[in-house]
């Protein structure tokens, strides 16, 4: 029975009369390839902004690992393993994509505080920045400005960041969003290829790549989960089917 | 496209090295910096002014440059400063160097304190709250004349020569030597700061605020560090210009005096270390050269001047000769292909 | 001591009523497109410039010189807005605030160079400087004048953000400014009206002003600290909090200039720094 590594209890979020959370139970174990999907506006972005930290729970609680750590800070939770990517890109317009994995790296190892050395001298955080983004396949393009690179890329960026903080856990939000289709493929074929050491969940709305990558689907509408279950379980599920009605085919 | 090929050449460290390295123009730059001694010997109380309020700039470059705070009131440091080494030579004793770093070291306190406030806030509250505080302070400056002087100035201002052995006087030449050494050896440290892990990490701030506590940044903390280290600078300028001048007065602490540097520092150009430098030294000439025109018509041209460089020159001069210079090199030396 | 109490809270309250024509525009154009206009106020100076004018040199009516100053600041605005404003809508907060701190810059010496650095005296007509004496206090007839305006203004204001179909527009874009465009509502030209708006209001709040607190070129800059105090705390977007705002700043300084005066503007200051680490969002604001 594989440790879970993140959970949640009652999580519960309102803003005003909107309900955008409504006790949430869910329980990812170690080493899964969970996605999460459901019609936009059900509250899938608004759960990973809870699980981060991002947004203050109104009730409930968030486990990493044994821990609570419903009340600590987004910067903290990073520090213990939970990382997540944005569904628009965030990222640094005028820094070099190396210069941005670098950053991240050296957050990672405590050396970003230190004022006192010059960055090259950072040999290690350097490597393994670039080897980062090598393994992306951003090693050439890594010099150029973020803001120069092509979105695609800029999406893999996205991902970049958050492995260089060595995650336990991976959130990743729309990682393919606008992405054209042959290129998403490649991107999840990157995202299949990562370590069993870390734990992924991905919202996403292209079913195929659901089908093919996922292990387990929990399906959100209106702020609470509908049902959570395997591609098989979820793809003959009725009212799943309902609330897709007539916009995706399935594997 | 050749310039990238290079850059992978040289891989990942190569590309670091470069951003990092002393470039040929900041070396003659630095060289230079003694000319005025032969050139304009009878300026040299106004190449001091330069040199000081140069530090001033690079000090804000600091906060606003590279980590993305807009400060109103960062004049509240440099008057801290001035009055400091002022008062410290009227009842202590007026040995400069002791009193320019005690000067600073308040300046940083202070600083230091007021971090905790600026690190919450963004936008415009952050605006308001700098010019605020800057504002505070003059008021409170102004009410405390027992011991500021008030509108007439403190009085009794007595600084004993460096080393005992170079005066103050009005040729300037120890204060430009002292002013010039001060700037360097703190340009030094501001310059490893930025190409520091520290540095990066506060242009991450500034380029997005938002991504950095996703990966684990204590950003608020950072703020604080980058504050803290610009008030002590611009403490230093303050100090100095108590020093070189003998005398200090209330608009070291005004919001005129905020609202100069930041000129200065958009006019050179902010994010770019020398462009404070380059500000200061064009600002300052030309405001000598005018010194006979009424203060109203200067801040005309300067609100003239302020409204061209964002619509058209948004990294002020040194952004604009950045770019000229990589046009010239992308359509004037392009490399035959191989 | 009750008499100068109460003598100080209706002062502060036509200051109050005063502060609050000169900020409504600036919340409610803040909140909708966050622009940092720090230029506002030489909005109201202008305002506050072409009523002497009209009145000194071509001998107009007081009255008859309000709405040229609300109109003459509104098409300023529109000028600026098409010329300079419009391209620095998704700029930085920096640029924004330089560009119209540059712009105050130029309309404070501007104002020197046409009409010098003294006060402008203007003349009112005889039945506003007299005072209506009730319940044995003597209440400027001016000042009754001001606070019954703008009261007014704020009712038209209230009502037309509620029952017209503009209203309703300036509403949904100051919510949620991506929703409103996908509603086919045009934001820009909601934007455009809103801001006139706003900066004929200022120009009519600096022509009544005149009488109030006096008019230099240094107006642009001393009342665009009162109005931004009044924005920060009252809140982006939001006539209540802006009216409530203008009043609380309105009287503390009039108190505080009466009953400490050696305090000055420290007063002031402090309770905007104090206010804002309190509630930077303001005390009404969302954001």
């Amino acid at each position: 029975m594989a440790a879970t590594v993140l959970s949640t209890r009652g999580l519960r979020k309102s803003f005003g009369s909107l309900v955008v959370a409504s006790d949430i139970n869910f329980t990812l174990p170690q080493g899964v390839r969970y996605a999460l999907i459901g019609p936009n506006g059900a509250g899938k972005t608004t759960l990973i902004n809870l699980m981060t930290g991002m947004l203050r729970p109104d009730a409930g609680q968030i486990f990493l690992g044994e821990d609570d750590v419903t009340s600590l800070a987004p910067a903290e939770r990073v520090k213990r393993g939970l990382a997540r990517t944005f569904q628009i890109n965030t990222l640094f317009p005028h820094l070099s994509a190396l210069e941005a994995v670098t950053l991240a790296v050296c957050e990672r190892r405590g050396h970003a505080g230190n004022w006192w050395r010059r960055l090259p001298t950072h040999r290690d955080a350097v490597d393994e920045a670039y080897g980062i983004l090598s393994s992306l396949t951003l090693g050439d393009d890594g010099y150029r400005p973020t803001r120069e690179l092509a979105y695609g890329q800029q999406r893999l960026l996205e991902i970049a960041l958050a492995l260089a903080t060595r995650p336990r856990v991976l959130l990743l939000d729309e990682p393919a969003a606008g992405v054209p289709r042959g290129e998403s493929a490649t991107l999840f074929s990157v995202i299949s290829r990562l370590s069993r050491d870390i734990t992924v969940l991905f919202i996403e709305h292209d079913m195929n790549i659901v089908f093919r990558f996922a292990s387990r689907i929990i399906v959100m509408v209106g702020g609470r989960v509908l049902v959570e279950g395997t591609p098989e379980e979820i793809a003959a599920e009725p009212r799943v089917r309902e609330v897709y009605l007539g916009n995706t085919r399935h594997a | 496209m050749a310039r990238v090929a290079l850059r992978a050449v040289s891989g990942p460290h190569g590309y670091l090295q470069a951003q990092s390295r002393w470039r040929w123009p900041e070396v003659a730059f630095w060289i230079a910096t003694p000319l005025p001694f032969l050139i304009f010997p009878t300026y040299l109380q106004l190449a001091s002014q330069i040199a000081i309020t140069a530090l001033f700039a690079v000090s804000l470059d600091l906060i606003l440059g590279y980590a993305g705070i807009v400060s109103l009131g960062h004049a509240a440091f440099f008057g801290l400063g001035a009055y400091a080494a002022g008062l410290l030579s009227k009842f202590w004793w007026g040995e400069p160097l002791s009193g320019l770093a005690l000067a600073a070291a308040l300046a940083g306190l202070v600083g230091y304190a007021a971090s905790f406030v600026i690190a919450r806030f963004r936008h415009l509250a952050l605006i308001m709250i700098t010019l605020g505080i800057g504002l505070l302070l003059a008021e409170a400056a102004n009410s405390a004349s027992w011991l500021t002087g008030g509108a007439d100035g403190l009085q009794g201002v007595r600084i004993r020569p460096l080393f005992d052995r170079f005066p103050f006087d009005l040729w300037g030449r120890t204060a430009y030597t002292y002013s010039l050494v001060v700037l360097f050896l703190t340009f030094l440290v501001a310059r490893r700061l930025i190409h520091s892990p520290f540095g990066l990490s506060l242009r991450g701030i500034r380029e997005n605020a938002v991504r950095m506590p996703a990966l684990g940044a204590p950003s608020r903390a950072y703020i604080r560090k980058v504050y803290t280290i610009a008030a002590v600078m611009a403490g230093l300028a303050g100090a100095l210009l108590a020093q070189t001048t003998s005398t200090v007065s209330l608009e070291v602490l005004s919001f005129q005096r905020s609202a100069d540097v930041l000129v200065i520092l958009i006019l050179g150009g902010a994010g770019r270390l020398y462009g404070g430098i380059l500000g200061a030294i064009i600002y300052m000439v030309a405001r000598d050269q005018f010194s006979g025109i009424n203060p109203q018509y200067w801040y005309f041209w300067i609100g003239l001047l302020l409204i061209a460089v964002v619509m058209f020159l948004p990294n002020g001069l040194l952004g604009g000769l950045t770019r000229l210079a990589s046009w010239w090199r992308a359509h004037l030396l392009v490399m035959p292909p191989s | 001591m009750i008499g100068s109490f109460a003598g100080v809270l209706f002062d502060g309250f036509a200051y109050g009523m005063l502060l609050f024509l000169l900020s409504v525009g600036l919340s409610v154009t803040l909140g909708m497109m966050n622009f940092v206009n720090l230029a506002h106020c030489s909005f109201a100076m202008l305002g506050g410039y072409v009523t002497v004018t009209l009145m000194d040199r071509a001998g107009w009516p007081f009255f008859a010189t309000l709405p040229v100053a609300f109109l003459a600041a509104a098409a300023a605005s529109v000028v600026l807005e098409r010329a300079l404003f419009r391209r620095l809508y998704r700029a930085s907060d920096l640029d924004q605030c330089l560009l119209t701190i540059g712009i105050v810059f130029v309309s404070v010496a501007g104002a020197a160079y046409v009409y010098g650095t003294l006060q402008q005296p203007v003349q009112l007509p005889d039945y506003l400087r007299t005072a209506v004496t009730l319940g044995g206090l003597r209440f400027p007839v001016y000042r009754l004048f001001l606070i019954g305006a703008a009261l007014v203004i704020t009712v038209v204001l209230v009502a037309a953000l509620e029952y017209t179909r503009f209203g309703a527009r300036v509403r949904a874009a100051v919510d949620n400014q991506r929703m409103a465009r996908g509603l086919g509502i045009d934001v820009d030209g909601v934007f455009a009206v809103t801001f006139a708006l706003g900066s004929g209001l200022a120009g009519l709040g600096g022509a009544l002003a005149i009488e109030m607190v006096g008019l230099d070129p240094a107006f642009a800059f001393t009342y665009l600290i009162y109005v931004i105090i009044v924005v920060s705390v009252g809140g982006l977007a939001s006539i209540g909090g802006s009216f409530v705002a203008a009043t609380l700043i309105g009287i503390s300084d009039m108190a505080g200039k009466y009953y400490i005066p050696q305090l000055g503007a420290f007063l002031i200051y402090l309770v905007m720094v104090g206010l804002l680490m309190w509630r930077p969002a303001g005390l009404f604001g969302r954001r």
